[in-house]
């Protein structure tokens, strides 16, 4: 018994250890971000020896932050709600429809997620540019396309827990196939929802590829203002810090709030 | 719900939509524009697999597709052996379990183009702060050369994904039956007897998942090569996303792009397909 609560001892502190190698990467951001650029050149490891706003301060400007912050809370929202609004309806119209066309739908969908986006990243830019589709609306409508089969097939895959009596039971009382789905449905499919949510919004709220393509400079999204400012301010590793550090504060606070769902959503939309 | 109601098209439409216009018709496009001469907007001439033949000799993508297998071989294994062993770690029932899972999966929120720049920081300044400190001069003048760039974006993969990595192995392993481990023990296996026999074939599952998504992401990385190497120097870490990206956007050859394009696809879907058809395979066997 005394080996094993020695053994749970060290063990316990290798994993404290390792977690702490794990956040070093963000104490050195975070604290050479309050450094002035000498002290950086001269001490890089240890604490400022005066916490200086300044550089913040200046980052918050050139990143335009709340201006950025809004245009990456938008695109976000609106590309999340459409693709569970959608997927959610076509999962649930592929899972209660048995025929052969339908399966070849779902597996159309499935294999799509085997296409790589550099594969088709040249024609999409230059078939929205002709269409003069390459700005916001143009953006969220891009991400329905490529975010939905994974949505699809994590919705197809829950309508499977639901019984067909379920429906049928509301046609004789009289429900068409809308109100069906969006009173008794959707709501069943709620814990799926979260999962989808969670698994778009950390890609769309990243992505940096897309929008870098799609999007001109006064709507870029936060990863894409971060961008230009770092080629603005290279080798300035002060502002650039202190940029970063700000860049990332919206995600370590949704985090801190839903730390739990978001672990399971991605461990769900993983696992299945 | 039948194929001729209108309620089933009514409910499939957007989606149809959405990845007819942005997925299925730039492919058909982009296959069709890969055989010609197309610059971003006319396609003048037919080319037949001219394309196909030229960028088996441009010495540029080739070495991209070389870095980028290297890079996917070296992080698959480590992501796995780390993903599994952080899923180990927490899974001890400690009191710290929770919070140390938290802490694992935290980089993988963040986007890639923010990670490599952190990482940029900390191999260029951090590390030689450190190699000074310590008077290790291995340290220093990372990222400017090939070998130490390759292991930077190695380093910079596995800690942004190990945690994801461990998630997946957690679901697994918390599905193990207790009193299957209490059985072994009390036969007297000893823990790496346990792990050999117990654990490992019950989480071979995972294994497929894991692979799937390791391999696949570690093909497609863009955003931490951009932003941590910037492919350099000399384009010697640039992985084929960044070469493909820069053939069509920065020498403005659209068709030439777009055929290696697909030849990425092909090799992204074989190399899937392969490997989900033979973990299935050997999951099915023991």
């Amino acid at each position: 018994m005394q080996k094993k609560k020695r053994n749970r001892i060290i063990l316990e502190i290798f994993g404290l250890l390792l977690a702490l190698l794990w956040l070093s990467p963000f104490y050195l951001m975070v604290v050479n971000a309050f450094k002035t650029k000498r002290e950086i050149f001269s001490d890089v490891l240890g604490l400022p020896e005066e916490f200086t706003m300044e550089n913040f301060v200046e980052a918050f400007y050139h990143l335009d932050f709340i201006h950025s912050l809004m245009n990456s809370l938008i695109i976000s929202i609106l590309g999340v709600g459409i693709i569970i609004i959608f997927s959610s309806m076509a999962g649930y119209a592929l899972a209660r429809n048995k025929s052969k066309l339908s399966g070849f739908i779902f597996f159309l969908f499935v294999g799509a997620m085997l296409i790589p986006f550099q594969s088709v990243m040249i024609p999409l830019v230059s078939l929205f540019g002709q269409a003069d589709m390459l700005n916001s609306a143009g953006l969220i409508f891009m991400y329905l396309g490529f975010g939905s089969s994974l949505s699809i097939f994590l919705y197809h895959g829950a309508m499977n827990g639901i019984s067909n009596s379920l429906d049928e039971a509301a046609y004789i009382d009289g429900a068409n196939k809308f109100q069906v789905f969006w009173h008794i449905i959707f709501p069943l499919l709620k814990p799926i929802s979260v999962t989808v949510g969670i698994l778009n919004i950390i890609w769309i709220w990243n992505d940096f590829l897309l929008p870098s393509l799609v999007l001109k400079e006064e709507s870029a999204t936060i990863p894409l203002k971060m961008f230009f400012f770092f080629g603005q301010f290279t080798k300035q590793w002060h502002l650039a810090l202190a940029g970063l550090t700000i860049a990332i504060i919206p995600v370590i606070i949704a985090y801190f709030f839903a730390q739990k769902q978001i672990i399971k959503g991605v461990s769900e939309g993983a696992v299945k | 719900m039948r194929n001729r109601d209108i309620s089933f098209w009514i409910f499939l439409t957007p989606v149809l939509l959405g990845l007819g216009l942005v997925v299925i018709i730039p492919l058909l496009f982009g296959i069709y524009y890969s055989f010609t001469n197309w610059n971003g907007l006319t396609a003048t001439e037919f080319l037949g697999f001219a394309n196909y033949i030229d960028l088996f000799k441009d010495e540029e993508f080739r070495a991209s597709l070389w870095f980028t297998i290297k890079f996917a071989v070296v992080s698959v294994i480590l992501l796995n052996v780390l993903g599994l062993g952080l899923a180990l770690l927490v899974t001890q029932g400690m009191k710290t379990s929770n919070f140390l899972r938290t802490i694992f999966f935290m980089p993988n929120l963040i986007g890639g183009l923010i990670l490599g720049f952190i990482w940029q920081f900390i191999f260029v300044s951090a590390f030689s702060g450190i190699g000074d400190l310590l008077g290790i001069e291995a340290l220093k003048g990372w990222l400017s050369d090939t070998e130490t760039g390759f292991w930077g974006l190695v380093i910079l993969n596995c800690w942004q994904w190990a945690g994801y990595i461990m998630i997946i192995y957690i679901a697994y392993l918390e599905n193990i039956p207790k009193d299957l481990m209490e059985a072994a023990e009390i036969d007297g296996a000893n823990s790496f007897q346990r792990f050999k026999n117990i654990t490992f074939p019950l989480v071979a599952p995972a294994f497929t998942v894991s692979m799937f998504l390791t391999v696949s992401h570690s093909f497609k990385i863009y955003d931490q090569n951009l932003s941590l190497t910037g492919g350099g120097p000399f384009n010697s870490t640039q992985m084929v996303a960044m070469e493909i990206y820069k053939t069509a956007f920065n020498d403005n050859q659209m068709a030439f792009a777009q055929s290696k394009g697909i030849i990425f696809l092909i090799l992204v879907a074989t190399v899937a397909l392969t490997q989900v058809y033979y973990n299935k395979k050997r999951e099915v066997e023991m």
